[in-house]
């Protein structure tokens, strides 16, 4: 039966190329045409040239819009890794009642689409009488993403976890040494990994956003705004950057993790 | 003393436990309810009320809504859509998933599932960007087919609901890919090695073993389809060129030019209740813990 | 022993809904001995140390270290330490960070801190492994560099969870001898749990024999093999021929005990029922009539070489009695061989049935 096997190969290895290809085409079009030198990112392809990058570093909408996103990413990241673990320590390690339905409710923003969170976000402000505010765009990257965080981490605190922090106690420790001394560090790379996820995920987050500021805006909204003016390099050049940025935090994740699977 | 009844010693145990456990979960709960639970019955209340604060709560805005069919089609287009979505991208991953997971080495499969899901680093806006630049008249798809002589005009390939179609569908193979993927490579693999030992083909014990097991990830993969395909604003805006109004779409012309929050409330309210139906419907076939 | 005992349980009580993990255990133990709790699992024997080192609370009773009440305390707060299975050592921490973790938390500092860690490994026989990482050692190693952090801090008391379990069979030997003699040399007093009734005769000084959440036996590992109070007790500490009798009558300490196989004399501590089971050791068997008590005569069933000796089953059809016994290892076994057997009073030991 070797020639059935052979042609299932066949076919599996066209599909899986026919996959990939259809999967990286556009991002390898935007990466390629940033290059382009001309006036339009289209074929045929010129080139290359920096221009464009350059012309997007000179912008300053783009890169107030960068400088925003940089802080709403940093800020509702570590706000969601410190949230998210400290119920997931909490949750993990103590019994009570109704615990199942705390972790339904922390979960609970996963289930809906972001649209609702800014929305919700939208009406409150409205109905306080307050204005839009890159606060509220962290406020809003803290509910989607805490979820997340709390199940990356709650993943990490399991029963071999329990028992070293067990062990920390047998020999002295309070509750706040175990954590620092001993469960932090231990899942440090659970942490960062976290961080990062959630990093990525605000800083590509464009309809809550888009929803809660009007003149401090993130760089998504600058993109969407540039996208008026129809196909243009410099567009390319700001997608690719962004691109590059989550490959690179990526591969810090991927060899935190990595470094730790090894032990 | 009853089984029941816990010892002094036993109770002060389980009070320091509570009071631990709920200092420490307490503030995650409480941010989510302070701005994520509050503002939906903020919402909600705001859907019950007509433009312009003056009358009583009603549900006029929801008849409004269903009454209007320019407002029903939005619906019907967005449940559409999802569902084709759903389905095309499920078809499409799921070989996809089984090769990466069965086909590929060991040793390349953390590699090959990094490249597969690549583009999810890009920004969602710029990923719609990239498609439109390979879709638009002068786009890659064109040229190739010009410069084959395929064709000697551009083909009209962007600004339709097909286009949104492709952007939706380019997105969830991916993550459809990733979810039946991470199931797939949980199924024991004496499973298999058990069915075929007892005389099942190749073809039989995919069916009757793996198919079957990786039901989770299929499931886990379309609820999340669902939630974020029905939500999406920027794939038909940038791609469907207005041609089918999707509801988010409409939800945001309420927002920006009618100024309308309320109504956009109630179908925001609407679309999220769809959702919570297409998750009453498919949650018990999401666990994975029966592997 | 001094006024009062150094570890005293008294009366513990451990209901969880409707299984008693511990059912009204008394316990009294001086300072200085290597107590070993052994049972099968479900005996109660893993709770009752976690109950001593503060992971459980009791139900009802009292638990006291060195004169102290500990019942209610958290396991931070108790002078106890503990050998957990698994050993759990700090993965993110170097051998030394993990033997110098108590310390660290008692504020010992500096010189006086590398001193105490350097000798605790030094006492563990990895002295220099202090910078080394966790997972650059064997499993041995990881053992011996958990006893180093849960000795250097001096606790009152040593708790191991059947510590040597997961180790073979020349590996646990070797630090059984190690274990007992960290024991002699640092004084303190260990409680160690173990379902290995080998394990437990080679380190305690006192066995506490349990089964179903009560104590069934408690005494040094002579006494409790050789005249076990309790007919669980006998056959949990290794074979012996049961024979079913009845008490007729005692004349100084010795019973007269009816069997199947004939009136013999047996001592014990029988309690007060009539109806009694006699337990004898394979070694304590005598071919011929070499032994007062006679034990009529058996054909041998089957031999089997052991290599020191034989052991034999042999079984007496018209009593149906089935013994097990040894022959020295140059001896003429053949199968349905009739043999006379007979034995001492002292060695025939009754109890309960």
């Amino acid at each position: 039966m070797r020639w059935t096997r052979r042609l299932g190969n066949l076919v599996s290895g066209f599909y899986l190329t026919a996959c990939y290809i259809f999967i990286l085409l556009p991002v390898a079009v935007l990466i390629l045409f940033s290059f382009q030198d001309g006036r339009l990112p289209v074929p045929p392809f010129h080139g290359p040239t920096l221009n464009w990058y350059a012309t997007a570093i000179a912008n300053d909408r783009l890169m107030t819009g960068l400088g925003n996103s940089l802080l709403v990413g940093l800020s509702s990241s570590a706000l969601s890794v410190i949230l998210g673990f400290l119920a997931a320590y909490g949750v993990s390690r103590y019994e009570f009642a109704g615990k199942r339905l705390l972790q339904g409710v922390i979960i609970l923003p996963l289930a809906v689409s972001y649209l609702l969170v800014g929305m919700g976000l939208l009406v409150s402000l409205s109905s306080l009488g307050l204005g839009p505010s890159l606060a509220m765009v962290v406020i809003g990257h803290v509910v989607i993403n805490m979820p997340l965080a709390f199940a990356i981490c709650l993943a990490q605190l399991g029963e071999h976890q329990r028992k070293i922090e067990w062990a920390a106690r047998d020999l002295g420790a309070s509750t706040f040494r175990v954590l620092t001394l001993v469960t932090m560090p231990m899942i440090a790379p659970a942490l960062i990994a976290a961080f990062c996820l959630c990093f990525t995920l605000s800083w590509d987050e464009f309809i809550i956003a888009f929803l809660v500021t009007r003149f401090d805006v993130t760089l998504p909204i600058v993109i969407w705004t540039m996208l008026r003016g129809g196909l243009n390099p410099q567009t390319n050049a700001v997608g690719s950057f962004i691109f590059l940025c989550s490959i690179l935090l990526l591969l810090v994740v991927e060899l935190l993790l990595f470094r730790k699977r090894r032990e | 003393m009853s089984a029941s009844e816990l010892s002094q010693n036993e109770k002060l145990a389980t009070r320091r436990a509570t009071l631990a456990g709920l200092a420490f979960s307490l503030p995650a709960v409480a941010w989510i309810g302070l701005f994520f639970a509050a503002p939906l019955v903020i919402m909600s209340v705001y859907s019950l009320m007509p433009l312009g604060s003056e009358g009583s709560l009603s549900l006029d805005n929801y008849r409004h809504f269903f009454g209007e069919p320019a407002y029903v089609q939005a619906i019907w287009n967005s449940v559409v859509t999802t569902a084709i979505v759903v389905v095309v991208s499920l078809l499409l991953a799921y070989p996809f998933a089984y090769i990466l997971a069965y086909k590929v080495p060991k040793r390349w499969q953390r590699l090959a599932l990094a490249c597969a899901i690549l583009p999810f680093w890009t920004s969602y806006v710029v990923r719609s960007y990239a498609w439109l630049l390979v879709l638009a008249p002068t786009g890659i798809v064109n040229w190739v087919l010009m410069g084959l002589h395929v064709t000697d005009r551009p083909i009209t390939l962007a600004y339709n609901p097909g286009a949104t179609d492709l952007g939706f569908v380019h997105f969830f193979i991916m993550l459809n890919a990733l979810t039946i993927y991470a199931n797939l490579v949980q199924i024991n693999p004496r499973y298999v090695l058990a069915a075929q030992d007892l005389g099942a083909s190749a073809w039989r014990s995919f069916i009757a073993v793996t198919l079957p097991l990786s039901i989770p990830g299929m499931t886990v993969g379309a609820f999340l389809t669902v939630v974020l395909c029905i939500g999406d604003f920027i794939t038909p805006q940038i791609l469907g060129g207005n041609k089918e109004l999707l509801l988010p779409q409409v939800i945001m012309m309420q927002i920006q030019r009618q100024l309308d929050l309320p109504m956009a409330s109630t179908m925001s309210l609407v679309l999220t209740l769809i959702v919570a139906v297409v998750y009453l419907v498919l949650q018990r076939k999401m666990r994975m813990s029966r592997l | 022993m001094t006024n009062h005992p150094h570890l005293d349980i008294a009366a513990v009580r451990k209901v969880y809904g409707e299984v008693t993990a511990l059912d009204d255990v008394s316990l009294a133990v001086e300072q200085g001995a290597y107590v070993v709790l052994l049972g099968p699992s479900g005996s109660g024997k893993t709770t009752l140390l976690s109950a001593i080192g503060g992971f459980i609370i009791p139900t009802s009773g009292r638990i006291s270290i060195a004169g102290r009440d500990v019942t209610t305390l958290a396991p931070a707060q108790r002078p106890t330490t503990t050998l957990f299975q698994d050993y759990a050592l700090f993965p993110h921490m170097s051998v030394a960070g993990n033997v110098g973790f108590g310390l660290k938390i008692r504020r010992v500092g500096g010189a006086d801190c590398d001193k105490r860690i350097a000798a605790a490994l030094e006492m563990v026989g990895l002295a220099g492994y202090g910078k080394r990482g966790i997972h650059e050692l064997s499993g041995g190693q990881r053992q011996r560099v958990a006893l180093a952090r849960a000795l250097v801090v001096e606790p009152e008391i040593l708790l191991l969870d059947e510590p040597l379990g997961a180790l073979d069979l020349n590996l646990r030997r070797q630090m059984q001898d190690e274990l007992m003699d960290l024991q002699r040399r640092t004084g303190r007093s260990f409680v160690h749990v173990t379902h290995d009734q080998e394990e437990a005769m080679a380190l305690a000084s006192l066995i506490v024999v349990m089964n179903k959440g009560r104590i069934e036996d408690m005494g040094t590992p002579k006494r409790i093999y050789e005249r076990p109070a309790t007919r669980f007790t006998a056959t949990f500490m290794g074979e012996s021929t049961q024979i079913a009798g009845r008490i007729s009558g005692s004349q100084n300490g010795i019973f007269n005990v009816t069997t199947a196989i004939g009136h013999l004399h047996a001592v014990g501590d029988a309690g007060d029922g009539s109806e009694v089971t006699l337990i004898l050791r394979p070694e304590n068997i005598l071919v011929g009539a070499a032994g007062h008590v006679a034990l009529g005569t058996a054909r041998i069933r089957e031999a089997v070489f052991q290599g020191a000796h034989y052991r034999v089953l042999a079984s007496s059809e018209a009593a149906g009695q089935e013994f097990v016994l040894r022959l020295p290892p140059d001896a003429r076994v053949e199968q349905g061989m009739a043999l006379s057997l007979s034995c001492q009073a002292n060695r025939l030991v009754a109890v309960a049935r």
